[in-house]
């Protein structure tokens, strides 16, 4: 079939015109939907931004009611003081109690749940079969849906007298009981954190130890935890957080007098102080209160810079 | 291989083996025992009168229908809010922003709510949306402060997905002379559905859960409040957690706070069931 130049030509046309009409005109003229586009852009720009403005905003908002009290009452007397008697005729505001509960509380849970928690992550990873193995990680992921109160309500039921009888103590509610339900509630967060770095360790770390005669239990505890030791890391930090970040499930087991720490002693949190003043304290007490919350997010901040720090070192 | 091994590396290898699964058991015993333990002390309690009616201190009945629909209002306005929120913030993320700085901004900013505790969100909540915004103690204010608690949850799940959707439907889609707003309406977010879905159910489980942040914000009322009361300013109501709470520590009435307990146990199992019926979904819809 022969093409006459014109009849080519005319194919040709047909075919590129619509194209460089594409390229040089989009199909929407419409001018609303430019503007529209860049309304969606803006839109979305300001929801991206939201969590940096809820940040900043609960910065802001706890400095500037926390800080006067502690200006008032003297950062010394406020932080190193050991006595807490808000309503006494010459009150004092120290709050050293509740920095040294926490600190102890989260320490106790730590040991506790921490070797827990790394073993049975070991045991999702590396042990359990498919079917056991997908029983325990259903139960480690139910532990983490349980409500705090929950928590709270079966260790003052349970744990509580539990602790009385065991250590002939007049009251079960203290330090001691406080720590075994943290331990208990940090344990999923603690279990997926380090799953996760189990994971990660490469096949032929453990290949490798294998053929040079290690059994499979020893390769586990010399090659791939060492290996995932950051990763571990980040799971106790993460634990450290929310143990010492827990409010209500605290509150029901420790009894909840501000003394100093001691083990089988009645004791307050930085989290409980807060939360069981709140609904009834006025004027320098209740400033107070929003400082202890603010030294509380100063810790809570502290451990998430670590965490970060973690995270990154171990991606690097 | 067996005769290369000692006798004490074979010893210290069952003494470590045995940890391993003693730990894996105690995990399990411990939930197995709540679980029982809460089951039978409340689930006798509950019946019909206590899901539908008022506590009256004048009949002395107990029942906790205030507190039921207390806490699905403020399931249903903190998803209304964190929900447009929290989607648009992943979008954000993951189609719009070009710079890496902002970017790394926002997630650290996203870790950061994520590690804050519920005591401190529901002081801020109370010091913003109660005093600050003036709604008073009530279910807006509690949602409020739940919104800005869920949305690293929901910014998380959703951007997770987003960027499994993959690059050939947003370039398929501007190369058809979509505009991009379009193009993520239509090609881009129905992709990512199931990360979103999966986002309302775990926020779902965190405000079912949550107390320390309620207690100051949406207060401790026990009345049955209408769908316009519960958005008004000052219309107060304790959710699930919160009066179960003040049942055993403020009134030492254990049998209403297990049965509480029970119906809390019983949701967030069928929510952790519905997470993983949503991932199963679609990741069948994916092979497909």
């Amino acid at each position: 079939m022969n093409l006459s130049e014109r009849q080519v030509q005319f194919l040709l046309q047909s075919k590129t015109i619509p194209a460089v009409k594409i390229q040089q005109k989009p199909p929407r003229t419409d001018p609303l939907a430019d503007i529209f586009e860049k309304f969606a852009h803006i839109i979305f720009g300001i929801c991206g931004f939201i969590a940096v403005v809820s940040v900043a905003m609960i910065t802001v908002f706890l400095l500037v009611s926390g800080v006067p009290a502690i200006k008032e009452i003297g950062l010394a007397e406020f932080l190193f003081g050991t006595k807490w008697l808000p309503t006494a005729d010459t009150p004092r505001y120290g709050i050293m109690p509740f920095i040294l509960t926490s600190l102890y509380g989260t320490f106790g849970a730590i040991l506790i749940g921490v070797p827990i928690g790394i073993l049975c992550a070991v045991f999702l990873t590396k042990i359990a079969g498919k079917r056991i193995g997908g029983i325990v990680s259903a139960a480690v992921s139910l532990m983490a849906g349980i409500p705090s109160v929950v928590y709270g309500l079966v260790g003052m039921i349970v744990i509580v007298p539990t602790v009385r009888e065991i250590f002939g103590l007049p009251d079960g509610a203290n330090l001691f009981s406080a720590i075994l339900v943290l331990a208990v509630m940090i344990l999923p967060s603690v279990i997926s954190v380090s799953e996760t770095a189990l994971r990660a360790v490469p096949k032929e770390y453990e290949e490798a130890s294998l053929a040079l005669g290690a059994t499979k239990t020893e390769t586990i505890f010399k090659v791939t935890i060492p290996a995932s030791k950051s990763g571990i890391l980040a799971a106790v930090v993460l634990g450290v957080g929310r143990a010492i970040g827990e409010a209500m499930a605290v509150m029901m087991v420790s009894g909840n007098v501000a003394n100093m720490p001691k083990i089988f002693g009645s004791v307050r949190f930085l989290t409980t102080a807060v939360a069981s003043e709140m609904s009834y304290s006025s004027g320098l007490q209740r400033k107070a209160l929003f400082s202890i919350a603010l030294v509380l997010f100063i810790f809570i901040m502290a451990i998430n810079l670590v965490l970060n720090f973690v995270v990154k070192r171990d991606k690097k | 291989m067996n005769e290369t091994v000692s006798r004490t590396r074979k010893i210290r290898d069952l003494i470590l083996k045995g940890l391993v699964w003693l730990s894996a058991a105690i995990i399990c015993l411990l939930l197995a025992g709540m679980l029982c333990f809460i089951l039978i002390k409340g689930l006798g309690h509950i019946s019909w009168k206590f899901l539908s009616s008022k506590t009256s201190l004048l009949n002395g009945t107990v029942g906790i229908l205030p507190n039921l629909l207390s806490t699905l209002y403020i399931i249903i306005m903190t998803l209304i809010v964190v929900l447009p929120l929290g989607v648009g913030s992943a979008v954000y993320l993951n189609e719009y922003a070009k710079n890496k700085k902002a970017v790394r901004l926002i997630e650290l900013a996203t870790e950061t709510l994520a590690g804050i505790p519920s005591i401190i969100y529901g002081l801020v909540g109370m010091l913003i949306f109660v005093q600050f915004c003036s709604f008073g103690t009530s279910l807006k204010a509690g949602a409020f402060t739940l919104v800005i608690m869920t949305l690293p949850t929901m910014i998380r799940t959703t951007q997770e997905s987003l960027k499994t959707v993959p690059d050939s439907y947003r370039e398929g889609s501007l190369g058809l002379g979509a505009g991009k707003w379009y193009m993520i309406r239509t090609a881009v977010l129905p992709s990512a559905i199931d990360g979103i879905v999966t986002g309302c159910i775990l926020s779902v489980g965190r405000i079912v859960g949550e107390s320390a942040a309620l207690l100051f914000t949406a207060g401790m009322a026990n009345e049955i409040l209408s769908p316009s009361q519960a958005v008004s300013n000052g219309g107060a109501g304790s959710t699930l957690t919160v009066s179960m709470y003040m049942y055993a520590k403020e009134r030492g009435d254990f049998d209403t706070a297990f049965a509480i307990a029970a119906i809390l146990l019983i949701l967030s199992l069928l929510l952790n069931i519905a997470a993983k019926v949503t991932a199963k979904l679609f990741q069948r819809g994916d092979k497909k």
